[in-house]
């Protein structure tokens, strides 16, 4: 298959079809509107549904429905559509229904700004309706990466019937780069199950519930779902290592994990031996890999976690270093990206280079 | 004349909305990914698209491209004063200035850069039509640069216009050829 180049917005809407997604529900807000304005024109010409929501709470409530009948749905917002969703989202993670969200974040808090931002990172990792649940949340930091993604979003999102999201920034979804797409045409369907409600004649009837009124019967619900979420933290952390020989490690997610590694490209040409740890599942946080990036670096080896937000991931990191290594922080909020020279002066100066 | 990208090359390509540089960037980007470069194309996105500034960067390298973000670019395209005035200073030192002369009387104040001042929209008008203007910045910088096959250019403009806007494409490629003879005659340093 030859190279298309595409926005990621655009890329993130023709990776679900490819994936056999063609139920669509949303509402638009910059700066991730192309998805579905994408989505508007393809499904129709795929034979699915498109819907635009009258709010994000109709959204959820639609992706709730659809995800209970069985079949393959998504939903798109940005960072104040993804708070409205949230008493939605709680209610399909305790229903154990599988359906897919993507969040291309913007600057918060509040109505924020419309630029990019990793400020959500909190909100997209600890499950940011009430109750005790997780989301998987897989970030970005490519076009490509997003189609890929996508893909495993909803075998995972199916696999573990679970909601799954995609957390990306704004430059991911106004970006435009070459993606190849890992299968042509319309995916398949949602595999026969036996939770759906597909309408029970002729067999027992299933029910979609999160009310139980009984505290011993609520709790085995969630002992249950606590159980999953083990089973997913323990076969679904994703990360990548770029460099093997550092002095310091640097933890970024998404865009900035790319800005991080042109300045490392950068401050290699002075002789500084900087690696990246990247995160590719937020949710679980690859805590294993992570530990063992931070277990190559010399004994008084520092941590530098970068965010576009005034620091929420490094609350992961530091669980993972459980106080062995000084984790420093570089973080620009309100839609600030910061820049490869600003980074690296950043590295040069925890590395008490003399400037 | 053979073209490879040895080292990344990047362009802001900065203008009034409407003027057309995210248009020529995505030309530009295409082309770039047809002849197997790695490419990426980064919007500015904000409230003030129409009548405020608008601008793109793309980066092209052989190598997978780390920051998309280019805070000191290679080499410049400025359609307008605004943009002339706010990224002229950012370029590096040895790199590429092409701005529209048709607005922008004065050049930027720079002595360690190649310059190229190009009459945008009446080489767009001699060349057929004042709305291919940014064809024409497209065609100076392709040519001042000399990072890319302007024939994988025009493949691109064929590919990018098709079904009922075909109609542009022998247009847009006779302002892109306008643009390129204009730095020919203004003379190109081949240092790179």
């Amino acid at each position: 298959m030859s190279k298309v180049l595409m926005k990621g917005n655009e890329a993130l809407g023709e990776a679900a079809i490819r994936a056999g997604c063609v139920h669509f529900f949303g509402y638009p807000i910059t700066p991730q509107t192309e998805v579905p304005e994408y989505l508007a024109k393809r499904l129709p010409q795929v034979g699915g549904v498109f819907m635009q929501a009258e709010s994000e709470v109709a959204s959820i409530n639609m992706i709730y429905g659809a995800a209970g009948v069985g079949v393959k749905c998504l939903t798109s917002s940005s960072s104040p559509g993804i708070s409205l969703m949230a008493e939605g989202m709680s209610y399909i993670a305790a229903c154990e229904l599988p359906c897919v969200i993507i969040n291309i974040m913007r600057a918060g808090p509040g109505l924020g700004g419309i630029l990019p931002a990793q400020s959500d990172y909190h909100q997209a990792t600890r499950g940011h309706g009430h109750g005790d649940y997780k989301l998987i949340t897989l970030a970005p930091s490519s076009v490509q990466e997003a189609v890929d993604l996508m893909t495993l979003a909803f075998e995972l999102a199916e696999k573990y019937r679970n909601p799954v999201m995609i957390c990306g920034d704004g430059m991911i979804g106004q970006m435009m780069e070459p993606v190849e797409f890992p299968t042509e045409g319309r995916g398949e369907p949602m595999a026969e199950n036996d939770w759906a409600l597909t309408g029970a004649q002729g067999r027992e009837r299933r029910v979609v519930n999160s009310l139980y009124l009984t505290p011993e019967e609520n709790y085995e619900h969630n002992l249950k779902l606590k159980r999953k979420y083990d089973e997913v933290a323990l076969h679904e952390q994703r990360s990548e290592l770029y460099g093997d020989d550092y002095d310091l490690l640097l933890v970024a997610f998404g865009t900035m994990a790319r800005i991080c590694k042109s300045a490392i490209d950068e401050v290699a040409q002075e002789g500084l031996k900087v690696a990246l740890f990247r995160p590719i599942s937020l949710s679980p946080f690859p805590t294993v890999a992570c530990r063992e990036a931070m277990d190559r670096l010399p004994p008084d080896g520092k941590v530098l976690d970068i965010e576009m937000s005034m620091g929420q991931m490094i609350d992961d990191v530091r669980l993972v270093a459980e106080g062995t290594r000084k984790i420093e922080f570089l973080g620009r909020a309100g839609g600030i990206v910061p820049s490869p020279d600003e980074v690296a002066d950043k590295i040069r100066e925890v590395l008490a280079v003399p400037v | 004349m053979t073209y490879a990208i040895t080292s990344p090359t990047e362009v802001l390509m900065a203008g009034f909305g409407g003027q057309g540089m995210l248009l020529a960037g995505k030309i530009l980007a295409h082309a770039a990914m047809d002849d197997g470069v790695q490419v990426s194309w980064l919007p500015s996105y904000g409230p003030e698209m129409r009548g405020g500034t608008a601008n793109v960067t793309v980066c092209l390298s052989a190598e997978p491209i780390g920051s998309p973000l280019i805070t000191t670019p290679q080499s410049l395209v400025a359609m307008n004063r605004p943009s002339l005035d706010k990224f002229a200073p950012k370029v590096r030192a040895g790199g590429l200035i092409v701005y529209n002369a048709t607005l922008i009387p004065e050049g930027p104040d720079r002595d360690d850069c190649r310059i190229h001042a190009i009459e945008s929209r009446e080489l767009a008008e001699q060349a057929g039509s004042v709305r291919n203007a940014n064809f024409v910045m497209l065609g100076a910088w392709v040519r001042a640069s000399g990072a890319i096959d302007p024939a994988s250019v025009e493949r691109a403009i064929a590919e990018e216009f098709q079904g009922p806007k075909q109609k542009f494409v022998a247009g847009n490629v006779a302002a892109f050829r306008a643009g390129m003879a204009v730095v020919e005659n203004q003379g190109v340093e081949e240092s790179r």
